[in-house]
């Protein structure tokens, strides 16, 4: 058992800094949740894809480095520390890219995953529909055969970042004769299609950035299903985990932010107020905790599984009650528009998005604990 | 980076909870709460066998160590069934020791220790201010930043947790002057046992807790299908795990200078997490949580115990931020 990098690790951790110093704005990009801050990341996307810094574990041939997850890891602590700007194609990095590793064809790896290496084409995630959040396999939006492909139909919801974004992909019912879980299908489709309409909604903060999306005959080729049609959920499932897990959210982005909490608690903290101590402690402990169930998980090189259940249900809590702290810290400026309070508004949407907390807990406990599934 | 323990600290885990497993250790701990150490002194042999207390013990004094991760493994089996004694007190003793070089001292009792023959208590104050089961241990010990005396335990006070005997001392002249950074040491590597302790005691918490769900039929069904359960018992997993990994990364920073700041989070992380698990095992069980004669009511106190032993949540906390 060890906690030393080794060589590889090092060497690119001081690649990845001289770059990141090299190139990083010195002034922070606008929010990537308004059309012109999300004009300003799409750029720094592409700035990172021209050398090779969206994806740096993908292999070389999609537009990677091939490096390892602990380098990874390394890269997204030098990231973070940075104060590198938010990243907008993380459903296409994480989400989708993990699902076409596994289940997508080699003309699909080929022909998508270049352009996400590039910065060239963002994606949303079209999962959830107005009467289908958690009990997603409810969701009633269809896909029925046509000529060549699948005409999509329906509503889907609470799409993050698809008023900006190229492209998307979600599942649709196309075997409505088959169960709850066996008639999905799971496709891509652009969001500039015939047939779709994009309507903004605006978040806690009155951001435009997630959507709905009006699905009219929309037509998807066979080349972009995902899977087998009518398997759809079962690619889906399979990747799940990446968004509740590590590569969400990795021990990077707490370690920076800790960093900055610690700094905010040295310049306001009253040092008589030990609840506020207490609670800075806390935290910075989770942080560090994280940080080395990361490596844990690393060092077991097996799949992580239901334990990103374990995983998201400890970060969204942990971002919650850091950026709460920070606030508290701030006192009556708490309420002030700032770094802090934006990641505090978009922290409390931790616990709801990549599936419910309730409904971790409920995995958390029949698949890890072995607690008899009840009703749902 | 192998951030996990390898096969050969798996299997002396495995082969420690295996030992317990078998040795009705619930017994041993009535019978030392009651006066009768001799269960609890056989458990003890056993663990010396198993060679425990040489890990703590540097090679010249007949030791395998000091190997701070693999006591950690053996302290969470340890407190995973509740062992009776002062064998926290006793390792952090060896770490004092040890740390003393030629001392006479040192050469007398390391030896014995690292043989399962001596029961070692220690005080530490203020953080430890009571010899556990100073009556019965075969050295009392007392040191602060100037000096190391050996102390005479007298009467004793009650503890929430039975077997947990707590005695005030008398010390006695100066042994050794100038040990400040022996003191310090042991009481770092005191409070990470505690909390490695600590962690074990919520795991089986946590195991009796699922298994009573599992079977106790209300309402027609088993309770462990009510998502009121059954969250509890989620959170009650995820603050172990996450708690585990601190103990862990402490002890890889055995003898660097993060050393004592990773061994309070991980003792104000274990405290955390072992009290929502007893706390949680106490719900679930109902009424029979609450009775004397269930074993698992002695993990519970046990847990409430060691919560402030060897520095409070409050002064652990403290000592991050203070490192920060
Ligand atoms: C900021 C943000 C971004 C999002 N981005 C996306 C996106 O990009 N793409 C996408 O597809 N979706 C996205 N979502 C939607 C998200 O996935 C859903 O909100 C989530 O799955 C919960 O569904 P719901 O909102 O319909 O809540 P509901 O499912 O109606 O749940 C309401 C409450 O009931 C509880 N509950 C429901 N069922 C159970 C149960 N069985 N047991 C116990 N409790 C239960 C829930 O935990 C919750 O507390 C986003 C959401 C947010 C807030």
């Amino acid at each position: 058992m060890d906690l030393d990098f080794g060589p590889a690790e090092e060497e690119f951790r001081t690649e990845v800094r001289a770059w990141l110093r090299a190139h990083v704005p010195a002034e922070p990009l606008p929010s990537l949740e308004t059309a012109d801050g999300f004009a300003a990341h799409r750029e720094w996307e592409r700035t990172l894809g021209a050398d090779r810094m969206v994806a740096v574990s993908w292999p070389r041939e999609y537009g990677g480095r091939g490096v390892s997850l602990l380098q990874w890891l390394v890269f997204e602590e030098e990231y973070y520390a940075a104060g590198a700007p938010g990243r907008v194609n993380q459903n296409g990095t994480d989400l989708l890219a993990t699902t076409l590793f596994r289940h997508g064809t080699p003309e699909q790896l080929a022909r998508i995953l270049p352009p996400i290496a590039a910065g060239e084409v963002i994606w949303a995630q079209a999962w959830s529909e107005p009467g289908a959040g958690s009990d997603l396999a409810g969701l009633r939006s269809t896909a029925t055969r046509t000529r060549g492909g699948w005409l999509l139909g329906g509503q889907k919801t609470w799409s993050s970042r698809a008023p900006f974004a190229d492209r998307a992909f979600g599942l649709f019912r196309s075997h409505p004769e088959a169960g709850r879980h066996r008639g999905l299908t799971y496709v891509m489709f652009p969001l500039d299609a015939d047939g779709l309409t994009v309507r903004p909604i605006g978040r806690l903060d009155g951001k435009p950035a997630f959507a709905e999306l009006f699905l009219d005959e929309v037509f998807v080729p066979d080349e972009d299903v995902i899977g087998v049609a009518g398997e759809g959920w079962k690619a889906a499932m399979s990747t799940a985990g990446n968004e509740r897990g590590l590569t969400l959210r990795p021990p990077g982005r707490f370690m920076a932010s800790v960093d900055r909490l610690v700094e905010l608690w040295r310049e306001r903290a009253d040092p008589s107020d030990t609840a506020l101590r207490d609670r800075l402690a806390d935290v910075w402990i989770r942080c560090q905790a994280y940080r080395l169930k990361g490596f844990e998980t690393i060092s077991r090189e097996d799949d992580i599984g239901v334990e990103a259940s374990l995983t998201k249900v400890f970060w969204s809590e942990l971002d919650v009650a850091l950026h709460e702290t920070a606030l508290d810290l701030l006192g009556t400026d708490g309420e002030l528009t700032s770094p802090w309070l934006e990641g505090y508004v978009f922290s409390l949407a931790g616990t709801i998005y990549a599936g419910t907390n309730e409904i971790q807990r409920n995995l958390i406990a029949e698949r890890l604990l072995g607690l008899p599934r009840g009703a749902r | 980076m192998k951030f996990v323990l390898d096969a050969e600290q798996r299997l002396f885990t495995d082969t420690l909870h295996a030992l317990l497993t078998g040795a009705d250790t619930a017994r041993a701990v009535r019978a030392w709460a009651a006066g009768d150490t001799k269960p609890g002194r056989a458990l003890w042999s056993a663990l010396a066998d198993a060679g425990v207390f040489a890990l703590a013990v540097p090679e010249a004094h007949g030791g395998a160590g000091p190997l701070p991760v693999e006591l950690v493994c053996a302290a969470e089996q340890l407190g995973r069934h509740a062992v009776p004694g002062p064998f926290v007190e006793t390792l952090a003793a060896a770490e004092l020791l040890g740390r003393l070089g030629d001392d006479p001292l040192a050469a007398t009792w390391l030896p014995r220790i690292a043989a399962g023959e001596a029961l070692v208590s220690l005080t530490l104050p203020p953080a430890v201010p009571y010899a556990l089961d100073g009556d019965v241990a075969d050295l009392v010990l007392t040191a602060d930043a100037e000096t190391v005396r050996e102390a005479t335990a007298h009467g004793g006070t009650a503890s929430l947790d039975p077997s947990r005997r707590l005695l005030p001392v008398v010390p006695g002249e100066p042994l050794v002057t100038g040990a400040a950074a022996a003191s310090a040491a042991a009481y770092d590597l005191g409070a990470l046992l505690c909390a490695a302790q600590q962690l074990g005691l919520g795991r089986a918490l946590l195991d009796v807790s699922v298994e009573y769900a599992r079977t106790r039929q209300q309402f027609g069904h088993p309770i462990g299908e009510y998502q009121a359960v059954k969250h509890h018992l989620a959170d009650v997993l995820v603050e172990l795990e996450y708690a585990r990994p601190l103990l862990f990364g402490a002890a890889l920073a055995y003898r660097t200078p993060e050393f004592s700041r990773d061994v309070s989070a991980a003792k104000a992380a274990a405290s955390a997490a072992s009290y929502l698990a007893a706390r949680v095992a106490l719900q679930v069980h109902g009424a029979i949580g609450y009775t004397d004669e269930y074993d698992p009511s002695l993990w519970i106190r046990k847990v409430r115990a060691l919560y402030s032993a060897w520095g409070s949540p409050a002064s652990h906390r403290a000592r991050v931020v203070d490192a920060l």
